[in-house]
C-alpha cells in the first residue's frame, strides 16, 4: 500500500534562512506520526507545505500517491488540519464556526454529523456559546471538530496541546488515541511535549535545523538503554576518581561537579543509587528522563551530551 | 462560489462593527441636515450672494435635492474610508485573526476566495451607497421638501427642474458605486499584502488623499498624468448635475475606474495565489 503522505526533497528558504532542507519522509496509513524538532526546526513550515499554505522552493508532496499541486482541491478534501492555534471567528458561536467550515469542505454535511463531531470532541451542550467565550481547551476541541467534520482520512495537528492545562493535555491525548484506534485516522502530530508524543506515536521523525535527523517506528528507535539518568550530587574533590574507577564510567553522558548524567536503562537506577551511597557520595536527587526526551536531546542538543 | 459568497456575507453581517459604517453615515448626514435646518437659509444666501444680484430666484431653493448635493460633497473622503474599513480587512483581517490558514486548508481555490472577498466588498459598498441614498436623499426630501435644484459651480450656475433631478441622483449613486468599487479593489489589493487590517486601511486612505491632492494641484507638471489618476474621475458623478450632461467625460471616467478595478483585482489574485501563508 502506498503511503498516505510522501515528501521528496522538500526545500524552503525565507530570505537567507533555510527553514527546510532536502526533507523526505513517508507516513503510512493508520500511523500516528510524531513530528519532532526544536522551535524553529521547520516543523510548522513543513506542515504548511503539506497543506499548500507555503510553497516549497523545490521538492514534492504526494498524498495517497497523487502530487499535491496536481490535485490540491481534491486532496485537501481528504485532510483535516489544525495549524498552530485553532483560531476561529470569535463573534460567532461554536456551531456557526463548525457549520461554516463544514460547508467549505466540498461535501454535503448535515446537522446530525455536526452533532456527532461535537459529541466526539466533548463540546456537546456548549455549541451555542460564542467562541470568544471558550477556554483554550474548548477552542482546541472545536478545532479538532472542524478538522474532523468532513471525515478526512488524514489529520494534521500542529501543536494541538499548546496552551492546555495538564488535564486538557491528558484529554487531548485520549481524544487523539481514540481518533486513531476507534476512527482509523492517520494522524501527523507535532508537539513540544515529548512525553505526550511518546505515549501516542507509532512512528516519528526528528528534524533539526530543517533537516531530517532520524525517522522510523517509535519501538525500534527508542531503546530504554539509551535513556538519560541525571544524578544531582553534593560536589566533592574525589568524585571524578570514584567515577573513573567505577563500572558506570562508560555510561557517563555528561559531567558537571554537581550533576552527572548517565546513559542507561532507568531500571538500573536503584543499583546506581546504592553504589553512589556506598562510595560516600551525597545524593541530592536522581531523575530519569523519558526515553524519547533523552533520545531527542541526544540528537538535537549537542551541549548536553558528552560525545 | 455562491456558497462561499453566502458564507462571506454571513460573516460580514454577523460582525457588529460592520454596522458602524452605517451609523457613521447616518450621524454625518443628520448633522448636516440639522445644520441646514438651523442655518441653511443664511448659508444659502451667502453662497448665492453673487447670483442673487443678477437673478431673481423664487420658490423652495433650500430643498432636499440641494441639501443632498451638499451632503455628497462633504462625504468625498468619508465614504472611501468606510469602504476601506471592510475591504482592507477582507484578507488581512483573516490573516490577523488566524482564520486565513484554516480557510485555506479547506478545498477552495485562492482565486475564488479573492473573488468572493471582492464581491462581498462590492455588495457592502452598494448597501452603503443605498443607505446614503435613503438617509441622505430621501431623508433630506422629507425634511426640506422638493423643488428645482440649483447647482453652483465656480464658473457657472445650473438650474435643474424638479422633475429632472431624481434620475440624475440615481445615476450619480450608480457612478459613486463604481468609484467606491475601485476603492474597494485597491483596499483588497493592499489587504493581500498585509497580515493586519490597520495597514491596508491607512494605506488606502493615504493613497486616496495623496492622489486626490495630485489630481487637484494646478501645476503643469501633473497635467499629463491627471487624466489617468482614478481620483480625478471619482468626482465624475457631479457631471450628472450639469446641463448638458458631459456623457463622454463621464463615460471616460467610468472606463478609467473600471480598468483600475480590474487591474487591482487581477494583481490581488496573482499575488495572493503565490503568497506563502505564514500568519
Amino acid at each position: 500500500m502506498e503511503p498516505i503522505i510522501e515528501t521528496r526533497d522538500l526545500n524552503k528558504s525565507f530570505g537567507s534562512f533555510r527553514a527546510v532542507s532536502n526533507l523526505s519522509f513517508t507516513i503510512g496509513h493508520g500511523d500516528v506520526y510524531g513530528f519532532l524538532g526544536q522551535n524553529g526546526a521547520g516543523k510548522s513550515t513543513t506542515m504548511r507545505m503539506l497543506l499548500g499554505l507555503i510553497y516549497p522552493d523545490s521538492g514534492s508532496v504526494f498524498i495517497n500517491g497523487t502530487e499535491f499541486n496536481n490535485s490540491r482541491r481534491h486532496l485537501l478534501s481528504q485532510i483535516g488540519a489544525i495549524i498552530e492555534r485553532p483560531d476561529m471567528y470569535g463573534y460567532l458561536s461554536g456551531w456557526d464556526n463548525l457549520k461554516i467550515f463544514a460547508a467549505l469542505s466540498d461535501k454535503n454535511i448535515k446537522a446530525p454529523r455536526l452533532h456527532e463531531v461535537l459529541e466526539i470532541v466533548g463540546l456537546k451542550g456548549r455549541e451555542k456559546d460564542k467562541v470568544k467565550a471558550y477556554s483554550q481547551g474548548m477552542k482546541q476541541r472545536l478545532g479538532i471538530a472542524i478538522a474532523l467534520v468532513h471525515k478526512p482520512q488524514l489529520l494534521i495537528l500542529d501543536e494541538p496541546t499548546n496552551g492546555l492545562d495538564p488535564q486538557g493535555i491528558a484529554e487531548m491525548r485520549e481524544l487523539i488515541l481514540s481518533l486513531s484506534r476507534e476512527h482509523g485516522k492517520t494522524i501527523l502530530i507535532s508537539s513540544h511535549l515529548l512525553h505526550e508524543i511518546e505515549q501516542i506515536a507509532t512512528s516519528m521523525i526528528i528534524i533539526h535545523k530543517g533537516k531530517k535527523v532520524v525517522e522510523g517506528k517509535v519501538n525500534s528507535l527508542l531503546n530504554p538503554d539509551d535513556s538519560l539518568v541525571e544524578v544531582v550530587l553534593k560536589p566533592t574533590d574525589d568524585i571524578t576518581t570514584k567515577l573513573a574507577s567505577s563500572a558506570y564510567y562508560d555510561n557517563i553522558a555528561a559531567f558537571q561537579p554537581d550533576m552527572v548524567t548517565f546513559k542507561m536503562n532507568p531500571a538500573h537506577t536503584p543499583a546506581l543509587n546504592r553504589w553512589l551511597v556506598a562510595e560516600g557520595l551525597d545524593v541530592i536527587e536522581i531523575r530519569s528522563k523519558h526515553s524519547l526526551e533523552a533520545y531527542f536531546l541526544s540528537l538535537t542538543n549537542d551541549s548536553v551530551i558528552k560525545n | 462560489m455562491i456558497q462561499l459568497l453566502r458564507i462571506e456575507l454571513y460573516k460580514i453581517f454577523r460582525r457588529p462593527r460592520t454596522y458602524i459604517s452605517f451609523g457613521i453615515i447616518t450621524a454625518i448626514v443628520l448633522v448636516i441636515q440639522l445644520a441646514m435646518l438651523s442655518d441653511g437659509k443664511s448659508f444659502l444666501s451667502f453662497i448665492m450672494s453673487g447670483v442673487n444680484e443678477q437673478f431673481d430666484i423664487q420658490g423652495n431653493v433650500l430643498n432636499g435635492y440641494l441639501v443632498t448635493y451638499i451632503i455628497l460633497q462633504s462625504l468625498l473622503i468619508h465614504i472611501p474610508l468606510l469602504v476601506a474599513l471592510v475591504a482592507g480587512d477582507a484578507l488581512a483581517g483573516e490573516a490577523n485573526a488566524g482564520t486565513l490558514r484554516l480557510l485555506l486548508t479547506k478545498p477552495i481555490s485562492r482565486a475564488k476566495l479573492v473573488l468572493v472577498k471582492f464581491t462581498s466588498s462590492v455588495i457592502y459598498t452598494v448597501l452603503l451607497i443605498v443607505w446614503l441614498a435613503v438617509v441622505g436623499l430621501f431623508g433630506s426630501l422629507a425634511l426640506f421638501g422638493q423643488g428645482d435644484m440649483i447647482n453652483l459651480k465656480s464658473d457657472a450656475f445650473v438650474m435643474l427642474l424638479q422633475h429632472d433631478v431624481m434620475w440624475r441622483y440615481m445615476a450619480a449613486f450608480l457612478f459613486a458605486t463604481l468609484a467606491m468599487t475601485t476603492i474597494a479593489s485597491l483596499s483588497l489589493l493592499l489587504s493581500a499584502f498585509a497580515d493586519n487590517s490597520i495597514g491596508p486601511i491607512i494605506s488606502t486612505m493615504g493613497i486616496v488623499v495623496v492622489i486626490t491632492i495630485l489630481s487637484n494641484l494646478e501645476l503643469p507638471l501633473f497635467d499629463k498624468i491627471k487624466p489617468y489618476l482614478f481620483t480625478t474621475h471619482m468626482i465624475g458623478w457631479k457631471g450628472f448635475f450639469d446641463d448638458p450632461i458631459p456623457y463622454g467625460a463621464i463615460g471616460f471616467s467610468a472606463l478609467v475606474m473600471f480598468l483600475y478595478t480590474v487591474g487591482f483585482l487581477a494583481t490581488t489574485i496573482f499575488y495572493f495565489n503565490k503568497k506563502d501563508i505564514k500568519s
